[in-house]
């Protein structure tokens, strides 16, 4: 009875997806105020029916239903009932729905937090935001119903893929699709600003608060996958330039961009087209990313479900979508006149080197992610771009960002003077050329260039924002949040590069053979193998390693590395031992048995890896202060009553901000 | 300076930015480019010595063999037509590897004609051979061996 519920809903859903796509636009289109009211509660009944829907699917997994095919495929009796919830998204059918229920939320919190927009644009936003989601709920009835029946019953299903079966990545799919989705809000802004002939500086204001969110959720899911990857696949890397990787940092890079552009054209009326074009690019690339991860095309590490046919729906509708709101944009670009105008030296060319650094990145992940594919098809062979290609390119450009970032906070608008910024920064660039000479002398084994340019650009960046912060010349209780949102996602992206410049210079990684009882020495770390057991867990069988690691005489921690094996052919899986830390972690894998109580083993000393993570955070937190800063919500406010108003402190702050 | 000198240093700078990444970018593909090969093209002397490339196959069964002392080992990759590849690695390799299984690996071919590879991939999926590798052995002029047809070989 469940599935039948669940699946009626998806219909409905669709039903009332189409009328959320249709009326209120025409309504908007014709001036008819009924068709444009229907707007909100289309929006909101769509969310219901997705509720019931992915309700329905969450408990037929919770009561084991194996008659339901997608249930029968992905658990058994035997899984831990945090999996049995996140099985729900863990293969193709079920994170579809997630997709769609995360549109409808979205939707959703538009049609609440809408009070300062006029209800024929939110009826053109919301309109559009329908469309999208009639595309991908006929996707998932026609191509991938999750609601499908077996017959005969099996008593036990199968199981979920071991590699899932992780915290970290029961919660990376919605946090990613959070992300991916989120940006269908600036996307159907961006269109409906169109639509509507007016791209003034409202619509980028609306947008902003809404990008930041979808920003935030798209680096928390990004981030969380890279962690996962590290501890749980086993080789102690945390970024591989997979195609799938690849497909979720190209939104991001131009949702990065779009951040700051928005900026501007709230701000200075500048950019106003390319902010459009940016807008619709980062949603596009956020199908694109889907596509990529659900049709098979790439050969990747972990290209999970993967079906042609799938593969095809996904590709006329990306074509559809970029297509038609390209035509949008050729027929209305035109008139969009960019009426700020700005010098050389001002903070507008400071965001516009940050914004053509992020597009040359994406182009480059863009590049070595679909040449393979063009080549293929084209019949010139199968090739592959390896990680040394996006290395070459991304630091260079990573390079100019980060020297961009620095300069550009303390830019003035429209016009500034380089000797006022120089006069005001050379303090800090002073310090961080020292401090990046210092680090790799003082605390690392060796001198390196490499580390020297990645330490000189994290002090610039962080000690830049931080002076910006104290510029301000107020308490910092008192100061914006979106100044302290800058700063902190500022300083993110300084620790992050710190991170990944000194862990990929200094990190010692070896693949050893070692007998029970066998010593290995590693920077300063003695590491000695004491066998391995096997052990039951809940619904697997694992050969549990156990290395005591010391220093000197210093007892540091006993990890236990294991290899589980889950049954029902499913592959081996290494769960690595990690004594992580804040300055180094210890990593040790194993590796496969050798005969005569030999096993291969990683033994890895990671320094500074975890700091990765940690700028990711920091930019996320700061993200989520930019999105929550108060001048979003007093905008609404004095939108909603025309008074005119005193000019404030804080109005004061907006022009410098 | 007036708007119109203004426009062109802006123009003459984005040409700049943009011809500089298309250079970048070119050389940095033309330098990490890989290409999949069969076995069968390897053996007729077609293969770059000493470049970084990829080869696939199936690991033979029983080729594979160890060191006692170190990680040091060998295994032979081939078609089900008798043609062989000898792959030597030093590090650990990966869950999937298995005889009589796909494998693909990425590293420098030396003279003798002997893989030295710097990274072994069995792909994340227990099922299928990867289709970039089916392919290939396919194009060798014999139907690709198709492991979820195939008995004994």
């Amino acid at each position: 009875m469940l599935p039948e519920i669940g699946h009626f809903a998806l219909v409905l859903a669709l039903v009332v997806a189409i009328v959320q796509s249709v009326f209120p636009i025409l309504g908007a289109a014709t001036n008819n105020a009924q068709w444009i009211a229907l707007a909100k509660p289309t929006a909101r009944a769509q969310l219901l029916c997705l509720i019931v829907s992915f309700a329905c699917l969450t408990a037929s997994f919770l009561i084991s239903d194996f008659s339901v095919l997608y249930v029968a495929s992905n658990s058994n009796t035997l899984m831990p009932t945090i999996y049995k919830v996140s099985a729900v998204w863990g293969a193709h059918e079920g994170s579809l729905l997630l997709w769609v229920l995360i549109l409808a939320v979205w939707a959703y919190l538009v049609s609440v937090f809408s009070k300062g927009i006029s209800a024929v644009m939110l009826a053109r936003v919301l309109s559009v935001m329908g469309m999208i989601g009639v595309g991908f709920l006929l996707f998932t009835l026609m191509t991938s119903n999750p609601f499908e029946r077996l017959f005969p019953i099996p008593l036990e299903g199968k199981t979920l893929n071991p590699l899932l079966q992780d915290p970290g990545l029961a919660i990376h799919p919605p946090m990613l699709y959070m992300g991916y989705v989120g940006f269908s809000v600036a996307f159907a802004f961006a269109i409906a600003a169109m639509l509507g002939g007016k791209l003034d500086a409202a619509w980028a204001r609306w947008a902003r608060p809404w990008t930041n969110i979808a920003w935030v959720f798209l680096t928390i899911g990004i981030a969380l996958g890279s962690w996962w990857a590290y501890y749980e696949l086993g080789w102690g890397g945390w970024w591989f330039w997979d195609p799938v990787e690849n497909a979720s940092l190209m939104p991001w890079l131009v949702g990065t961009a779009l951040i700051h552009s928005l900026a501007v054209t709230e701000k200075r009326a500048a950019f106003k087209s390319w902010t459009v074009l940016l807008a619709i690019f980062a949603f596009s690339l956020s199908l694109l990313g889907t596509f990529l991860v659900r049709s098979g095309v790439l050969t990747s590490v972990h290209a999970f479900a993967s079906d042609p046919e799938r593969g095809l729906f996904i590709l006329i509708f990306l074509i559809l979508v970029v297509g038609s709101s390209l035509l949008l944009y050729a027929f209305r670009a035109p008139k969009l006149k960019s009426t700020g105008t700005f010098d050389l030296v001002s903070r507008e060319m400071g965001l516009l080197v940050n914004n053509i650094a992020l597009i040359a990145m994406t182009v480059t992940v863009l590049l070595g992610t679909l040449y393979p594919l063009f080549v293929d098809s084209l019949g010139g062979g199968k090739i592959s771009v390896g990680p040394p290609y996006f290395n070459t390119l991304s630091i260079p450009l990573g390079a100019v960002l980060a020297s961009a970032m620095g300069f550009g906070l303390f830019l003035r608008w429209k016009k500034d003077k380089p000797e006022r910024v120089f006069s005001k920064v050379r303090w800090v660039l002073l310090v961080a050329l020292v401090t990046a000479f210092l680090v790799p002398i003082l605390l690392m084994d060796f001198f390196d260039i490499k580390a020297v340019l990645g330490v000189f650009l994290a002090s610039w960046v962080s000690l830049t924002a931080l002076l910006w912060v104290q510029e301000q010349g107020r308490s910092p209780f008192k100061l914006p949040l979106a100044v302290w949102g800058a700063s902190i996602a500022h300083i993110g992206f300084a620790v992050m590069v710190a991170g990944i410049t000194l862990t990929s210079v200094y990190s010692t990684e070896k693949d050893v053979r070692l007998v029970q009882g066998q010593n290995y020495e590693m920077s300063g770390y003695s590491f000695l193998f004491n066998g391995v057991k096997e052990i039951q867990g809940p619904n697997y069988i694992a050969q549990r390693g156990e290395i005591v690691v010391t220093r000197g005489s210093e007892s540091i921690v006993t990890l236990h590395p294991e290899k589980r094996n889950y049954g029902q052919d499913t592959m081996p899986m290494t769960e690595a031992g990690i004594d992580g830390g804040f300055f180094r972690d210890l990593f040790v894998a194993l590796g496969e048995p050798l005969g005569n109580d030999a096993w291969s083993v990683r033994i890895y000393h990671k320094p500074v890896v975890n700091w990765v993570w940690l700028g990711a955070a920091l930019m996320s937190l700061g993200g989520l202060f930019a999105a929550f800063d108060k001048r979003y919500r007093r905008v609404r406010r004095r939108e909603e009553k025309p008074v005119v108003q005193q000019p404030t402190k804080s109005d004061v702050k907006e022009a410098v901000a | 300076m007036t708007a119109r000198q203004k426009r062109i240093v802006f123009i003459i700078l984005g040409l700049c930015a943009v011809a500089g990444s298309s250079v970048m970018i070119t050389k940095a593909m033309q330098s990490n480019l890989a290409y999949l090969y069969a076995p069968e093209t390897v053996l007729a002397g077609e293969v770059p010595e000493n470049k970084l490339i990829r080869v696939g196959g199936l690991v033979k069964k029983g080729s594979l063999k160890r060191s006692d002392t170190s990680l040091d080992l060998s295994f032979v990759l081939t078609d089900n037509r008798g043609n062989e590849v000898t792959v030597t690695y030093d590090r650990i390799l990966p869950d999937l590897f298995k005889e009589e299984q796909s494998a693909v690996v990425r590293g420098k071919l030396n003279s003798d004609k002997v893989m030295i590879a710097e990274e072994v991939l069995a792909k994340h999926d227990a099922e299928y051979m990867p289709e970039e590798l089916k392919d290939v052995l396919k194009k060798e002029h014999a139907p690709a061996p198709d492991k979820t047809t195939e008995v004994t070989y």
